[in-house]
């Protein structure tokens, strides 16, 4: 129980420290590398608490993809470097000390309301149908998520695909000046289009290139 | 204090989610900061999700876990996209010179 304690204390606290970092940090690929330890910590926490496969999940996820992605994008940019004071602001946009005002209110909100949570002791004792202890984590996921849930899990395969799609469609453009195969032009080609028969006079020669 | 239980991880679960939420207000840099903002946010609910999954024994939150984690991937494909697109065209991402719509 107290290895427990030090665990989560250890990975909540990186955890916060590399969120805060991730906001204030002046240099954006330095904001990303916090991203990827945020990450990295919350999902040694879910494999700490028991959901093995979900924090298996978030590494190959966030930091694999995820956060590789944001690296790429940051790095062909060339927008790491900003020298404005992220609290400074320009002098017409004075809604810093309103975002911060906010920010605090809904953070008290919510430790008021979930830090005080209970649950009536009955409904705590009760155990889901779903949930075998024989079973590992990842079986047990499967077990619901290819039955009963399958039309969810489809319906996230295609918002995959629509995202892949929609970012192909969004950055390509077509550039002036690069030759491309045009297998329709390739193929639709006539002999009559490609080959001239030329009758060549005696001591004259044909003149290419006309 | 010792004890762990489901509140530790709910009041860490509502911090990262008011940082993500900091980040997106103060933010003035450029939009790829608050699309990681927008990330924090997210990854504070799957904390809220896998922590009410575990302490109430009921596997179900893992698997809107593992939804909300998709559409984060797709959600930072497209933001990303866009964001390329706009510096092609713009020069900068710069979050104060983005006023075109006058919003």
């Amino acid at each position: 129980m107290i290895a427990h304690a030090i665990f989560f204390y250890f990975f909540s606290i990186i955890a916060i420290l590399s969120a805060i970092m991730v906001v204030v940090s002046r240099n954006t690929v330095h904001a990303v590398f916090f991203l990827i330890l945020d990450f990295v910590s919350i999902g040694c926490l879910f494999i700490m608490v028991g959901a093995e496969f979900l924090g298996m999940m978030m590494l190959i996820v966030y930091v694999g993809a995820v956060a590789v992605l944001f690296l790429f994008v940051v790095m062909i940019m060339n927008v790491s470097e900003q020298k404005l004071s992220w609290l400074r602001g320009s002098k017409k946009s004075n809604h810093i000390p309103v975002g911060l005002v906010i920010s605090f209110v809904i953070l008290l909100e919510l430790i008021v309301v979930v830090g005080g949570w209970k649950y009536k002791s009955s409904f705590l004792n009760t155990r889901s149908l779903n949930f075998d202890g024989g079973l590992t984590n990842t079986h047990q996921l499967g077990n619901v998520m290819y039955t009963e849930y399958i039309h969810l899990f489809q319906i996230s395969g295609i918002i995959l695909l629509l995202s892949m799609i929609g970012a192909i469609v969004l950055t390509y453009r077509k550039r002036e000046g690069v030759k491309r195969q045009n297998y329709f032009t390739q193929i639709s080609r006539e002999p009559e289009d490609a080959v001239k028969l030329v009758d060549v006079n005696f001591k004259e020669g044909v003149k290419l290139d006309d | 204090m010792i004890e762990i239980s489901l509140g530790h991880y709910l009041v860490l679960g509502a911090v990262i989610f008011s940082l993500g939420m900091i980040g997106i207000f103060l933010n003035r840099k450029n939009v790829i900061v608050i699309l990681m903002s927008i990330e924090l946010i997210l990854l504070a609910v799957n904390i809220n999700l896998v922590s009410f999954s575990i302490f109430l024994q009921d596997i179900v939150g893992q698997v809107f876990t593992m939804l909300i984690l998709t559409v984060a991937a797709a959600e930072a494909a497209i933001g990303l996209a866009i964001i390329v697109v706009y510096y092609r065209n713009k020069g900068s991402i710069r979050v104060e010179e983005i006023n075109q719509m006058k919003g």
